[in-house]
């Protein structure tokens, strides 16, 4: 087998999360200086979550360069997304700023890894979930090209878990499924968007309940300016 | 779905300790493979399953992926995951991604054995 080097394909190290300009309008407060979080520095239970949709007039190629350029345009109306200025890259952070849930939320995301089928998205504390965000595309036999996003998530913190349990896993499905649907409309697919929820992990995870102080949609945390301590 | 490019052995270097060797390339086609592997080695008794990176040519971000839920299926019967044979540039990754925070990680097989 031939040993690839991907060096170029994943984040530099990132003890702390940078962000450079902020759009107006965005709290980048929410992101600067916090760590990321992975599914295991989350709260609540493990999902892997997979949308799919067929896109066969194109290569993975194709569709990865196309999204990856087209980002924020595939969003639904209520959530914005500010791309790096240099483009979805390695080491880049996003901005993100959403009013689809009862308090706006802005918070980012760190591009993990990126290549030309595929690029995934680290999140930082006070992110509603703690994980990662995968966009891939691929060939299936006999469909032809896939896009694909694919979450392996668990909510950050106490509050946010009930948010999913309640409203919020729901929300998260629709969002996806628009992301996709808007990129096969734009790629020229009229393919319906596929669904797949597995729960990894029923557990949660009681150590990272303290994850409630980067929580940015909570009182005492919106107040403060930097992370805070919930109230005993 | 695209052919994994990866191959898993499994070996027992001591009772309670099973080792899946791996070769290729480890993405998320490559999750029959390891799962496949993953349940050769879930025999009773075993406390530890080591995985040797020794032999990676490429692991992306879906390859991470994997191994959380790698490492969730090992938490659930108990046993503690272990990595051993990493470059320097995965065991940055590691730490990135702070996969090192669950998954212990040491730098040869001797080494690994001893720890576990």
């Amino acid at each position: 087998m031939v040993s690839k080097d991907d060096k170029a394909n994943w984040s530099p190290p990132k003890p702390h999360l940078e962000v450079g300009s902020a759009p107006e309008g965005v709290n980048a407060k929410r992101v600067q200086g916090r760590r990321l979080t992975g599914p295991q520095q989350g709260f609540g239970q493990l999902w892997q979550k997979t949308y799919k949709v067929a896109i066969s007039q194109k290569t993975p190629e194709q569709v990865i360069a196309t999204w990856k350029a087209e980002y924020g345009r595939f969003w639904p109306s209520h959530s914005k997304f500010y791309a790096p200025v240099t483009g979805i890259q390695p080491g880049e952070v996003g901005l993100i700023k959403s009013t689809s849930g009862p308090v706006p939320l802005s918070t980012g995301v760190l591009v993990l890894y990126s290549d030309d089928v595929s690029f995934c998205y680290m999140t930082p504390e006070g992110h509603p979930f703690a994980g990662f965000i995968t966009f891939s595309s691929h060939v299936e036999d006999p469909v032809g090209t896939m896009a694909q996003v694919q979450l392996l998530i668990r909510a950050n913190d106490p509050a946010y878990e009930a948010g999913m349990m309640l409203f919020g896993s729901k929300a998260e499905d629709r969002m996806w499924e628009h992301t996709l649907r808007s990129l096969a409309d734009y790629l020229g697919s009229s393919s319906p968007v596929d669904t797949k929820v597995v729960r990894v992990d029923q557990k949660r995870i009681w150590k990272n309940f303290n994850n409630l102080k980067y929580n940015g949609a909570l009182p005492w945390a919106r107040r403060s300016k930097g992370p805070a301590t919930p109230p005993r | 779905m695209p052919e994994s490019k990866i191959a898993m052995t499994v070996r027992e270097p001591k009772g309670d300790v099973r080792i899946i060797d791996i070769a290729g390339e480890l993405t998320s086609f490559s999750e029959p493979v390891l799962a496949e592997a993953y349940e050769d080695a879930d025999r009773p008794g075993v406390k530890t399953v080591l995985l040797n990176f020794s032999d990676l040519d490429y692991m992306n971000s879906g390859g991470i992926g994997l191994l959380v839920t790698t490492l969730i299926r090992a938490q659930r019967k108990s046993q503690a995951l272990g990595a051993f044979g990493l470059t320097d540039h995965y065991r940055q990754i590691f730490e990135l991604t702070r996969l090192d925070e669950a998954i212990g990680i040491y730098d040869d097989e001797q080494s690994a054995l001893k720890g576990s």
